[in-house]
């Protein structure tokens, strides 16, 4: 009964805790089913949907409002959500986004998937792996306030209430995606 | 039609729950997407180079379970669409930005959902990547005043579903969209077999159950009848009909006549009356709907939608306009107001100088009170009353520019 005398008691608490046994991920099918249903039950219960990229402004105009209000106070974008004594956070699609951290992680956690890792092609290095991550979150961050939305709050969200734009910019992202798949193929194949 | 709860328009300190259920809400939404596998950025790239379509099968397999459930629940009556945020359609800031966000989705590898948890999984891309975002909007905050006017009016179709482009009920659109999904579905897994070498045998067979399903409520929709504009109006009467008996909403003419010169609303003038009235007098700017057209005009007045759109409807009396009101604000036509007296209370202030105009004792209610030499149309003087001769006037103003579920904070804009 005394095999493991030299694993310290805490650190293999620890290890178990937050090593759990890999599962695989649902079927997408299943997957898709589960999202309309979540998306349904926003939808029917607070008339919005889900949301993402709104959230992330919110907190990003939080910060600039702390370090530079009067900066905020003159620009309409952002007067809009911070302006005054407006309290950016104060708005149903922040606390989506921190429910969404919060599930996201304990999905991971339950089904041994939180890894420290990079997920790359093999033809790239993880420096430009992570470089590019970052330039492609960049252009997907002004794009997205650009249509004023992203995947999740537009094309998921209007797409399933049939807006006309939602479904405009769906195929947009879409058809973006796939012609320029090509010219960067190395990044991930 | 008690849904959606109007606790839960949004978060709100009177509502201290509210946090709470977008927190819930929010919390399904990364556990499924993450259970997706969409935490890996690898996987939501395969989907461009046709080996792993779980992207497309995630998304409209959502979408398409989210909007038939959602259609035959406003089809019972359960819902109400007019209350459920429909993105406002801004077309062309809509198209450029999706173009740019597919290069930002195949470059960076995730879009801002699955970015959140891909970092709180511990992908270091996905760090990067949420970085990334947040540079971005920053980045775009801080340009957007140069193309301000194009980012606000290029495009703008108000709140435009695809029943209103198309023109066709909404169980038509679902069965429409359900059957290009599964369509797409169908394609996706020939390519995932062909080029991703995926075995097709191993998938559940229970799909083709789900297909069926899915068809089958979509179909069902049609038969479901959508509400019409009697039982839509009496699930508001409550609220309406108090506004209407404590005069809220119907605004005399000088309030008609100011607003007709105020450059910051958009006015538009129905004269809900016959022909032969409306040839021998109108309002500048008045257009002329019969009685029995007043619904059909409820799909141009939602694409045209602005927040200071303002709608005014007239009749010879009130009554007939008062008709239509109900109808336009069944129809979640927003900003409605019918003229007090109509045209004949009208024409009793601004028509009491003119020799041509005679008046006349009406013995039939909602008939027009004048009697005129000559069908001048809006060629008379008090179609269009001097701003100079009429500038102070005193009455109680009563339009109030609505906010409701259009707002410019909504959804994820």
């Amino acid at each position: 009964m005394t095999t493991l005398t030299h694993t310290k008691p805490a650190k293999k608490i620890w290890a178990t805790w937050l090593h759990r046994p890999t599962k695989d991920y649902v079927h997408p099918y299943t997957g898709g089913l589960l999202l309309g249903l979540v998306l349904f039950a926003a939808f029917f219960f607070t008339g919005n949907g889900l949301g993402a990229s709104g959230g992330l402004n919110r907190y990003i105009v939080f910060i600039e409002d702390l370090i530079a209000p009067q900066h905020v106070d003159r620009t309409p974008y952002l007067l809009k959500m911070a302006g005054g004594s407006k309290d950016p956070l104060d708005d149903w699609v922040v606390f989506a986004v921190a429910g969404a951290m919060i599930g996201g992680f304990t999905s991971g956690w339950l089904n041994g998937r939180l890894k420290i890792e990079t997920n790359k092609g093999p033809n790239i290095s993880v420096r430009q792996r992570w470089f590019l991550a970052f330039l492609g979150g960049a252009i997907m961050g002004y794009g997205a306030r650009m249509a004023r939305g992203c995947t999740s709050g537009l094309a998921l969200s209007g797409g399933a209430v049939l807006s006309v734009g939602a479904w405009a910019f769906m195929f947009s992202v879409f058809g973006g995606a796939y012609m320029l798949a090509y010219f960067v193929r190395k990044e991930w194949l | 039609m008690n849904f959606p709860l109007a606790s839960l328009q949004t978060t709100s300190a009177a509502n201290p729950w509210s946090y709470l259920v977008f927190l819930v809400i929010g919390f399904a939404f990364g556990y499924v997407l993450e259970i997706s596998g969409f935490g890996n950025s690898k996987k939501l790239a395969a989907q461009f180079y046709f080996t792993d379509l779980t992207v497309l099968k995630v998304m409209f397999g959502a979408i398409i379970t989210a909007m038939v459930l959602l259609f035959t629940m406003i089809g019972l009556g359960v819902l109400d669409y007019s209350q459920v945020y429909v993105n406002t359609t801004y077309l062309w800031p809509m198209i450029v930005g999706g173009l740019i966000m597919g290069v930002g989705f195949i470059v960076g590898g995730f879009c801002p959902g699955t970015s959140l948890v891909g970092m709180v999984t511990g992908k270091v891309d996905a760090l990067f990547f949420v970085l990334g975002v947040l540079a971005g909007i920053f980045a775009f905050g801080e340009t957007e005043i140069y193309f301000d006017y194009w980012w606000q009016n290029s495009g703008y179709l108000g709140r435009f579903t695809l029943m209103d482009w198309l023109n066709l009920p909404n169980g038509i659109v679902v069965t429409l969209v359900v059957l290009m999904a599964l369509f797409m579905f169908f394609g996706a897994e020939l390519l995932e077999k062909y080029v991703g070498k995926r075995d097709l045998a191993k998938e559940p067979k229970l799909r083709f159950a789900g297909a069926a399903a899915l068809i089958a409520v979509a179909l069902s929709v049609i038969f479901i009848d959508s509400p019409s504009t009697e039982q839509k109006y009496t699930q508001l009467a409550p609220v309406k009909d108090t506004a209407l008996a404590k005069r809220e909403v119907q605004i005399v003419p000088a309030e008609l006549f100011h607003t007709m010169y105020d450059n910051k609303l958009q006015l538009v003038i129905l004269d809900i009356r016959s022909e032969a009235d409306y040839n021998l007098f109108h309002l500048r700017g008045a257009r002329n709907v019969q009685p029995k057209e007043v619904k059909s005009i409820v799909p141009e007045l939602l694409a045209n939608a602005a927040p200071n759109k303002v709608v005014v409807l007239m009749s010879n009396d009130e009554a007939t306009a008062t008709a239509a009101w109900k109808t336009l604000v069944a129809e979640a036509i927003p900003n409605v107001y019918i003229l007090e007296g109509g045209v004949n209370n009208w024409l009793a202030f601004f028509g009491k100088e003119d020799r041509t105009i005679t008046p006349i004792k009406a013995t039939v209610s909602e008939s027009l009170q004048y009697k005129f030499t000559s069908a001048l149309g809006d060629r008379y003087l008090a179609s269009a009353p001097s701003l100079i001769e009429y500038e102070t006037l005193k009455y109680e103003p009563k339009i109030k520019l609505q906010f409701k579920r259009d707002k410019s904070g909504g959804g994820c804009g």
